[in-house]
């Protein structure tokens, strides 16, 4: 498949394509660090993952509706607002989600997959009733569009650096949650040891509880990203699902740094292979060798230790 | 006793359950229907095949396999490959600018036959392949797996990602497979043609019978040592390799089982139906079949059949005239039968109608039959269970609630 390059040339098609990979790896990273602490943390198969992410995006093109029939003069700025409105929607619904079902479920993780793929189905065929069938794009404020170049090959469009830059803030401010915070100790209490976590006082429904709704939230922010970079529609989650949890089990369930690391290992080779096959062949490609390699390391490429 | 266990057998509860089925399906169905709609209870039951291997391999052993869609695809292609070389002879397809190969071939440029679809010419071949194909992947998929002690939600993600792998190859390679619109305009099988409401009305009864060979097969391997392994396995899998056993190739057994059942089904779909595409393989519909199995039951073989008939019928019915309202009451039902009632309609039949029967008819088999519960001791003061069961009963209850409580081995 290297055929008829140069060294140099190569080169240049690697630094190409990896830069046209970066987009990619940050709708991996925003849709696979929700799932990852709900994964990871709750052992819990979120397979509405990506239905909560559509809720954000729609939450997104609404707000910018609304921004732009009754406060034009503040359009600019209307991102920021749809992102907070998106996350605090999500992480409640979560909330309610986690009440109503998947607290019976806990310890039964393939009954929650069929569980959430029910919800997913009645959420899609909601958003579908609401929203119509066909897709949605919202209207971008002007100083999102445009691009910085980088070299006369390379250059980066100013929304897809700012899908880059949320979705490194988000990974930065879980991992100050998960590993800095008296929550994120007892969210780990609780998954180490849960009667123990218990008997010294922590409420675990309660962390359970937020934790979902966390993860939730962040897939809603993920959702208000991806308006800035494609159009929504309601089977679109869907269409990321498998992938996303490949990206989780491909790190290790339980390790930000392990989603983070797989997440961009994936999306680098699927966007170079992409160069030198069809989009296709390349998705076979990275699927294949990942599932390959989850066969010979099974708990992933950053798992915990643990004695099993 | 007098009788030969075969016929006490059909004497038994469970026996009846088979008879009715077998009514239901042989003499109810075709009397009551048209052939379209008989044709498509046929389609339904291609189904019932993947579910009943889904209660072996996730209600038994506990290994949810989430590519189910696969195992179907590839045995309902190798059959349409065979019937799609068939009806492709030079003279059929002497319009094209190579005849002789099937016609999306020609339209995507390729000129000769790929070598994969060569041995298709063969029926006997074809048949082979039906079961071997799927059964191979499985072995794959199994050996590297559970040699590895993957299992549970692992497993699933990854068979989810290999049907995925699979869907993609399918589309992405038009010319060797017929792309999205799979493999279409099927005309006869061996000279006969499919497509007539007399082929149909055969190919129905053909099914039913297969799928009756599957439900024997299925309940040989549950009744025998090697099926309460498999349940031993479900629920305490260290123990049972403690105690000596290889775990991994049991699994791989019954994965390989569910998946030479599927191929089965996805062939007489092809047959049944007319054509193949991919979107019978992919991952919604692998996780569709999932819930006709819940929903009938997960540890039940023959809950599993009327699953997969009555979500078929429903989407069926549903789709016709609410098509929206169909995601809604789909979504429904995989939350009301994981939260409400995780035995699905077996379990159903047995917490409320059984105890009903019970008190209607008094069925105890004679080798049961408990002083306790005789009809003429009412002033007994000691406990009349409604339930007489024997210690060994209840211990095997856990493991078919539905079914075993009568069978006539243990008494």
């Amino acid at each position: 498949m290297f055929d008829g390059y140069t060294t140099s040339e190569l080169m240049s098609i690697f630094a190409m394509q990896g830069f046209a990979g970066l987009s990619l790896f940050s709708v991996f990273v925003l849709m696979a660090l929700g799932l990852a602490i709900i994964f990871g943390q709750m052992g819990v198969i979120n397979m509405a993952h990506g239905e909560f992410m559509i809720l954000g995006a729609y939450t997104t093109y609404i707000t910018s509706s609304l921004f732009q029939s009754y406060l034009p003069g503040w359009f600019g700025g209307y991102f920021f607002v749809a992102m907070i409105l998106a996350f605090l929607i999500c992480a409640a619904l979560g909330m309610l989600i986690e009440w109503l079902m998947i607290r019976h479920l806990y310890h039964r993780p393939l009954d929650t997959l069929l569980a959430t793929w029910g919800l997913s189905l009645i959420m899609q065929q909601a958003y579908r009733s609401i929203f119509g069938a066909r897709e949605v794009g919202v209207e971008l404020p002007e100083w999102m569009m445009g691009a910085i170049q980088v070299t006369d090959l390379v250059e980066l469009p100013i929304n897809g650096l700012l899908v880059m830059i949320i979705a490194l803030s988000i990974a930065v401010a879980l991992y100050f949650l998960m590993y800095r915070s008296g929550y994120g100790k007892k969210v780990r209490a609780v998954v180490q040891n849960r009667p123990m976590a218990e008997a010294v006082g922590i409420n675990s429904s309660a962390i359970d509880r937020m934790t979902f709704a966390l993860g939730c939230g962040i897939a809603g922010v993920a959702g208000s990203a991806f308006t800035m970079i494609g159009s929504t529609g309601p089977s679109s989650g869907q269409a990321y699902i498998v992938d996303t949890f490949l990206v989780v089990v491909f790190g290790g369930a339980q390790s930000l740094i392990g989603t983070i690391v797989s997440a961009f290992s994936i999306s680098q080779a699927q966007s170079t292979m992409e160069f030198f096959l069809s989009g296709s062949m390349a998705k076979v490609l990275t699927l294949l060798v990942v599932v390959g390699i989850l066969m010979l390391r099974p708990e992933g490429l950053m798992a915990l230790k643990v004695r099993r | 006793m007098s009788t030969p266990s075969a016929l006490k057998w059909f004497g038994s509860r469970e026996g009846i359950y088979y008879l009715i089925l077998a009514l239901l399906l042989v003499v109810v169905l075709p009397m009551a229907l048209d052939p379209f709609r008989l044709n498509l209870v046929g389609k339904y039951l291609t189904y019932a095949f993947v579910a009943i291997g889904l209660v072996m391999c996730w209600g038994k052993a506990g290994i949810l396999s989430l590519g189910q869609g696969i195992f179907f695809g590839l045995g309902g292609y190798c059959m349409a490959m065979f019937l799609k070389l068939e009806a492709s002879t030079p003279e059929a397809t002497a319009i094209q600018s190579t005849p002789g190969i099937p016609d999306f071939m020609d339209w995507n440029q390729l000129t000769e036959l790929p070598w994969f679809w060569v041995p298709f010419n063969s029926f006997a071949f074809a048949l082979f392949a039906v079961i071997a194909v799927p059964v191979l992947l499985a072995f794959i998929i199994g050996f590297a797996m559970f040699t590895r002690r993957v299992g549970g939600v692992y497993f699933a993600i990854i068979t989810q990602a290999v049907a995925a792998i699979l869907t993609i190859l399918i589309i992405g390679q038009q010319g060797y497979t017929g792309g999205v619109n799979g493999i279409t305009d099927l005309r006869t099988l061996l000279g006969w043609d499919i497509r007539t409401d007399n082929a149909k009305m055969i190919l129905y009864f053909v099914c039913v019978g297969l799928l009756f060979l599957c439900l024997f097969a299925a309940k040989a391997v549950q009744s025998s040592k090697l099926g309460r392994i498999l349940v031993a396995m479900n629920a305490q899998e260290t123990r049972v390799r403690f105690s000596g056993y290889d775990v991994a190739a049991f699994k791989i057994f019954v994965f390989c089982l569910a998946a030479a059942f599927a191929g089965i089904g996805g062939a007489m779909f092809t047959l049944i139906v007319g054509f193949m595409s991919p979107s019978f393989v992919g991952i919604v519909a692998s996780i569709e079949m999932v819930i006709f199995c819940a929903l009938g039951g997960r540890l039940s073989i023959l809950g599993a059949v009327y699953g997969a008939l009555l979500v078929n019928a429903a989407k069926s019915g549903f789709s016709e005239s609410f098509p929206e309202l169909w995601l809604f009451a789909m979504g429904a039902l995989f939350i009301g039968v994981v939260m409400a009632f995780p035995n699905g309609l077996a379990g159903l039949y047995k917490d409320y109608v059984m105890p009903l029967e019970e008190r209607l008819f008094r069925r105890t088999p004679k080798a049961q039959a408990a002083p306790a519960v005789a009809p003429d001791a009412p002033a007994q003061p000691a406990p009349a269970p409604k339930k007489p069961e024997p210690v060994a009963d209840s211990a095997k209850a856990d493991y078919d609630p539905m079914l075993d409580h009568y069978s006539p081995e243990k008494s």
